[in-house]
């Protein structure tokens, strides 16, 4: 297989009033387990149905329930793993976090702090061709989701919708490995993507289903290098956690504003203290959630009700047989395979979707490189053009191969096959046939040509003139002909005859 | 005829299927027992009317042959446990008026076996007590006075409302929890038996927690047979708690043989503690002789780290009671308190808890947060977690050196009058789990027989402590040693 290689990116700096710093950023991404039914009970996970409607007794706590692991989302949470390339622990533990609050019916969220079920991995995060981070994956483990409460539907009273309380979420925590607000989003959509690959998350950052803990400190040009040798924190400033952001955009922003946040207090000569803050995209400002001294004890223990999670190494080779081919092995692929660029495999690979589409078409054109031209600027343009999503493609793999095969037979223009998609795109159809029938086929018979290009020739003696003393003119009469042929006659044809002629 | 609800399982279950009794002249007799009992305080919700219902369905079945032997038994349930649609209220103010929509899986397996419930039984409030006294319907009383003397004295606990009933013939028998003692040690202050099976040996689904780790159910019943009979019917594997064991369950009963030639009792000399009173040391050492006579090999054992137990405990068991007590916070079932103005989610949790909780069950949450939190977290509750792996490996250890079972003294004193230990430091009150909460903490099966009575006339009682999932053995050795006491003394009816 080929390994694309790749450059390390700069990292961001932004300029104080006295120095210039540099950012340091570790995430911790909730994603939910794609899984029907809750990591310990049965109740299902269905998105958007009536408030509470979805708890089973062990959802809502009651006296005596008890939890029992769904095998399915530890299962989705090694495939997970294996995904990132991360170890997986063959044994792993539950722990209860306690804290009050109404969305958190049993008092205690079940988590896993001491023994996660995946160690240490690392995701290649993409920013342009050649150029990319390699960020390590410290751990990921399994924990229950809380439910919601809702504050804003009476002025007097608060209520509680249990429906996503007990539902499995993966947390996947990095290293503090990225260095600027493009490269974490550029993280988050990496992690989205394989994630949507395995078919452990649907990524639907819109529904909460992956959201991001972010944090981030501020450090001088040097000192992260220094870090990276020892692992040593000391060399790093403060951290602040920017809490619960589920939008690209904002995560974005909100590390810009929390950086300067931090630059302009260690400039004045303050120090930064370590806290959870939220951000507030109407103000463009983080705010304090809770300090260190505030922060919850949220008295961890391992969870009495679980014994701990065995699996076999086995059951793990099993799953690994199982996963798909991966987003950086498959960019690697087109590349190799179909001689694409970096950025159309980049493209094309962005979903499994695509990628699929793109691989059907080319093999059924015999043609990679013209197949990721169509697709990615025929078809997906025209497909954004109206909002589409390439799921809901009214043109088929075969019918674009199809173009691409009649174009590739010189058997329609480039320019018309243009018009041929506008025709399948709308009206549907098979391009055969459709040429045949509308007479769109190219005219390659070079007398038919010639009669065309005498008769244009007879009919403008100035311009003949013209032509011949400057030879960049003939553009003209080859144009006047494909306008006589109606498009249809094969330029590279009339392009020759014409020179010829002028010549004579 | 007169006092069915004299009658053991054994012989109810005989005379049953003989067609000499049936289960609704068994129920009725224990209905009226009940009712004549309110003295006691034993049964805190009864439930006349299912148990009629219960007992003639029994007797379809018993009619129809081949019922299981707890058809048509009626049994009293501690509050502790679930029950369907019947007020489930752990003995606590804050789960007032709360009936589960489930049925807790031990009930269940009782009910399909065609056993029938009389009604819900007293105990300390979560199961946290040694005398009932803790209870939101106050306390329990025991059916046995010190002689002509009228104080009334505590049950023991927590499962002191079931050994009460029991003992008082309310019901044939009872059933029980027990997470440091509270099956043994009520049963010893009432003269019945109690067995605490091996952790893991009965569902803890629809049991109100308490400290999941040590909770376990048991039966409370009036001799050693009818223990093997009920025991078999509470225990199964249960999918739907995971620390249940996945093990096949035998015929307890069939296993009453009596002969225990060649067993190997081992005596625990960290067990001789200081105050015991010297009645529970001869009766200790009578219990030895006893168990020797009928043909087993005594040895003297080492547990060393015995001394340990009680403190460990007395961490664990907060430690994982302030998290299973979280959920109790008035939001979703059982006691809100009334806010003020202004009062935000804060104020609805801290009224809630401090009216909903008495102060034994608040005490405990407070250790077990403080156990908990950070800096602490290492210095107690994971230094017990040490603790009780060194306790667990000490029987280990004996084990592996042939010992089959260990007899020890199953309470330090026999029953104390109620408010005696009113304003005893807590700690005096723990001290009643001395000899049992090793065996939780180990996980161990654990029995308590009674076996003479002390000076005052009361009842006291032996411990035998066996291999994790040989209740079978232990019982057939409960069961030779109960033989030889010869306990037959019932409490004076004076309720």
């Amino acid at each position: 297989m080929l390994d694309l290689t790749f450059d390390t990116p700069t990292p961001k700096t932004i300029a104080g009033a006295k120095y210039d710093w540099e950012l340091v950023i570790g995430m911790e991404v909730h994603a939910q387990v794609a899984s029907k039914a809750k990591l310990f009970s049965g109740a299902s996970t269905k998105f958007g149905a009536e408030p509470n409607s979805n708890v089973a007794f062990v959802d809502a706590a009651m006296p005596g329930m008890l939890p029992v692991i769904n095998e399915f989302c530890v299962e989705q949470a090694v495939r997970t793993g294996l995904g990132l390339k991360a170890e997986i622990h063959l044994k792993s533990a539950f722990d209860r976090k306690n804290y009050f609050y109404p969305d958190l019916p049993q008092g205690y969220q079940i988590s896993q702090l001491y023994h996660p079920i995946v160690g240490e991995g690392e995701v290649i995060v993409d920013m342009e061709p050649g150029i990319a981070r390699r960020v390590r994956i410290e751990r990921i483990h399994i924990e229950q989701d809380a439910g919601k409460s809702i504050h804003d539907m009476d002025p007097n009273m608060s209520f509680v919708d249990l429906n996503r309380t007990g539902v499995a979420l993966m947390e996947i925590v990095s290293c503090p490995d990225i260095r600027g607000p493009e490269e974490a989003a550029a993280y988050i959509a990496k992690i989205r993507q394989i994630l949507r690959y395995l078919g452990t998350c649907d990524g639907n950052m819109q529904n909460g289903n992956l959201r991001a803990d972010v944090n981030v400190s501020i450090c001088r040009a040097g000192q992260y290098e220094k870090y990276m040798e020892t692992q040593d924190f000391s060399h790093l400033g403060t951290r602040c956690e920017i809490k619960n952001m589920n939008s690209m955009r904002f995560i974005q922003q909100a590390i810009d504003v929390e950086a300067r946040r931090q630059i302009a207090i260690v400039e004045a000569g303050g120090e930064v203290h370590q806290e959870t803050r939220l951000y507030d995209p109407d103000k463009g400002e983080t705010r304090s959630m809770r300090s260190k001294e505030e922060a919850h004890d949220y008295r961890y223990f391992p969870c009495p009700d679980l014994l701990p999670l065995e699996i076999e190494q086995e059951w793990v080779d099993d799953i690994a047989k199982t996963l798909p081919e991966l987003p950086d092995e498959k960019k690697a692929r087109f590349v190799g395979d179909y001689g694409l660029s970096e950025y159309d495999a980049s493209v094309l690979t962005a979903e499994v979707i695509s990628a699929d589409f793109f691989e059907k078409v080319a093999s059924t054109a015999g043609d990679g490189k013209l197949a990721a031209n169509w697709v990615i600027n025929e078809l997906f343009g025209r497909l954004k053009k109206e909002d589409h999503s390439i799921e809901d493609s009214p043109v088929s793999p075969a019918q674009l191969a199809g173009i691409i095969k009649l174009i590739k037979s010189d058997t329609i223009s480039g320019k018309i096959a243009k018009d041929l998609f506008e025709i399948v795109y709308t009206e549907g159809g098979d391009p055969d046939a459709i040429v045949e029938a509308r007479g769109m086929k190219q005219v390659t018979d070079t007398g038919a040509i010639e009669a065309a290009v005498d008769e244009i020739i007879a009919a403008n003696p100035a311009q003949v003139e013209k032509a011949k003393a400057n030879p960049k003119l003939a553009g003209w009469f080859v144009g006047q002909v494909m306008k006589a042929t109606g498009g249809k006659a094969n330029p590279k044809a009339v392009n020759q005859i014409v020179a010829q002629k002028l010549k004579d | 005829m007169a006092d069915l609800n004299n009658m053991k399982i054994a012989e109810a279950r005989d005379a049953l299927r003989k067609g000499d009794v049936t289960s609704l002249e068994l129920t009725e007799s224990c209905l009226s027992a009940i009712e004549g009992a309110g003295a006691l305080n034993a049964f805190v919700h009864n439930t006349p009317d299912l148990a009629r219902e219960q007992a003639k369905a029994a007797d379809t079945r018993i009619k129809a042959g081949d019922a299981p032997d707890m058809c048509g038994i009626p049994l009293g349930i501690k509050d502790l446990f679930c029950t369907k649609g019947v007020p489930s209220q752990a003995a606590s103010n804050i789960l007032k008026g709360f009936k589960p929509e489930y049925e807790s899986k031990i009930t269940s397996q009782l009910f399909d076996a065609g056993s029938v419930m009389l009604g819900k039984l007293n105990m300390d409030e979560f199961a946290m007590g040694s005398s009932n006294e803790t209870s939101a319907y106050g306390n329990a009383v025991n059916p046995w006075r010190r002689g002509n003397d009228e104080t009334a004295l505590t049950p023991g606990g927590s499962s002191g409302g079931s050994a009460s009933a029991v003992a008082a013939d309310l019901c044939l028998a009872a059933t029980g929890t027990d997470t440091g003692g509270s099956i043994r040690q009520p049963a010893a202050f009432t003269g019945i038996t109690g067995i605490k099976p091996t952790y893991g040996r009965c569902s803890r689904w629809g049991v109100v927690a308490f400290a999941s780790s040590l909770d376990q159910a048991g039966p409370m019943t009036k001799d050693v047979r009818d223990a093997a009979i009920m025991l078999e019917a509470m225990c199964g594997h249960d999918p739907m708690d995971s620390t249940s064991a996945d093990l096949a369950v035998p015929n307890f009963e069939a296993m009453l043989t009596g002969d225990i030639k060649g067993k190997t009792i081992g005596i625990p000399r960290e067990y001789h503690m200081d105050g015991i009173p010297e009645e529970i040391e001869s009766l200790w050492a009578e219990g030895r002789k006893m168990l020797q006579d009928a043909g087993a090999k005594i040895v003297d054992i080492s547990l060393p780290h015995t001394k340990y137990a009680l403190p460990a405990y007395y961490v664990i068991a907060p430690a994982e009671a302030s998290s299973n007590l979280a959920r109790y916070d008035g939001v979703r079932y059982g006691h809100r308190a009334t806010l003020d103005a202004g009062d935000g989610i804060t104020e609805m949790y801290e009224k809630t808890r401090a009216e909903g909780f008495g102060h034994e069950v608040q005490r405990r949450v407070m250790i077990g947060t403080y156990v908990l939190s950070a800096g602490f977290y290492d210095a107690y509750y994971n230094r017990a977690r040490k603790v009780r792996t060194l306790i667990k490996k000490d029987f280990e250890d004996v084990f592996a050196q042939g010992v089959d079972a260990i007899l020890t003294p199953a309470t330090p004193t026999s029953a104390f009058g109620l408010g005696e230990m009113k304003d005893a430091d807590p700690v005096q009150m723990y001290l009643n789990d001395v000899f049992t909460v090793t065996v939780n903490l180990a996980g161990l099966p654990g029995i308590a027989i009674p076996a003479g009575l002390d000076k005052k006339g009361l009842p006291l009682g032996l411990q035998l402590i066996g291999r994790p999932w040989e209740e079978g053995d232990l019982l057939n050795t409960a069961y030779a040693l109960e033989q030889a006491a010869g306990f037959v003394a019932k409490p004076a009816k004076w309720w």
